[in-house]
């Protein structure tokens, strides 16, 4: 706690600490409201154009998606997630890394798997390449 | 040369909107100086005139003030008709209307401080609006609403501070001499 000396403190009414604590609030909150908003809440996996499974990012697993080339190997983590091995041949999904903000996409065309990461205030609805 | 027909008298009232503004335009010219991290957090410090005139001569004169500063310190710093002018602009009616309405809040309860916070969350609110509607049409603005609210709050009462400060010594002064002998030709004060 800063330390006021008394002839400035004397300044400070009653109301004037309130204000201050509503302000300290306001930006607390809007901290909150504004510098979480791309964080993902849950992870959907398509295959084949159909959902083959809806997780949450809460706790750490792997998912095995078969395609028409093998199989797709997809990994989340708390808050994340990625796809760790596609048999496709470029590989793009891969390289792609960590998706980490909601409404992020990771598209294995040849093998026909996908991932998009669902939550609150997504930053774009969907992505084309 | 032919003399003019019109005649500009100054009143008292104008002498003194004059000089409160020259001292917030100055402040508004030191300000500029100041190197800071991040574009539209500043201080704000010519807002502590606007808050010195609010309390001692009204509402009317702190908007006189507050605008002639606007305009004449955008002017000195090449700024006029500029984004940063509109933001400032706009910023300055946003708080000058929040203070029209804090200014009637109970005086024992809240003093300098309040206005200026409430004021200073106003020129960011006023300032965000414009922003997004007009320079930056994205909502990626918002992502520093937090650290301009920070600001606010900040500077807000360091501002109301330094004016509620003011306020107190003039007042000393006032007591001291009788009457308001640096401004004697201001006899028309409002009743607080």
């Amino acid at each position: 706690m800063i330390r006021i000396p008394a002839d400035w403190r004397a300044l400070l009414r009653p109301g004037d600490w309130l204000v201050i604590a509503a302000g300290l609030v306001l930006c607390v909150y809007s901290g909150i409201g504004f510098w979480t908003a791309g964080a993902p809440d849950g992870v959907i996996v398509r295959a084949g154009g159909k959902v083959f499974a809806e997780a949450d990012l809460s706790r750490a697993r792997r998912i095995e998606v078969p395609g028409p080339l093998g199989t797709t190997l997809v990994e989340i983590e708390p808050g994340r997630a990625r796809v760790a091995a596609d048999p496709g041949p470029r590989q793009y999904c891969v390289r792609q890394g960590w998706l980490d903000r909601a409404g992020a996409v990771a598209i294995c065309a040849p093998n026909q798997v996908s991932l998009i990461l669902t939550g609150r205030g997504a930053d774009y609805d969907s992505l084309n390449y | 040369m032919t003399r003019s027909t019109i005649e500009l008298t100054p009143t008292v009232e104008d002498r003194r909107i004059a000089r409160h503004a020259a001292a917030a335009i100055v402040l508004t010219v030191a300000e500029a100086a100041i190197p800071l991290p991040l574009p539209g957090v500043k201080p704000g410090l010519a807002n502590i005139v606007t808050l010195v005139v609010l309390a001692r001569w009204g509402w009317r004169e702190a908007v006189w003030v507050s605008l002639l500063r606007v305009f004449a310190g955008s002017l000195l710093l090449g700024q006029f008709l500029a984004p940063g002018f509109f933001l400032s602009l706009s910023g300055a009616i946003a708080s000058l209307l929040v203070l029209g309405l804090a200014m009637h809040l109970p005086k024992r309860w809240f003093g300098p401080v309040s206005h200026s916070i409430l004021a200073a969350f106003a020129h960011i609110g006023a300032q965000l609006v414009v922003a997004r509607v007009w320079l930056v049409p994205h909502d990626g603005v918002f992502y520093l609403v937090p650290v301009f609210a920070a600001a606010a709050v900040l500077f807000g009462v360091v501002n109301g501070l330094v004016a509620g400060r003011l306020l107190q010594e003039l007042a000393i002064e006032e007591a001291a001499t009788g009457s308001a002998e640096r401004e004697s030709e201001c006899v028309v004060k409002p009743p607080n």
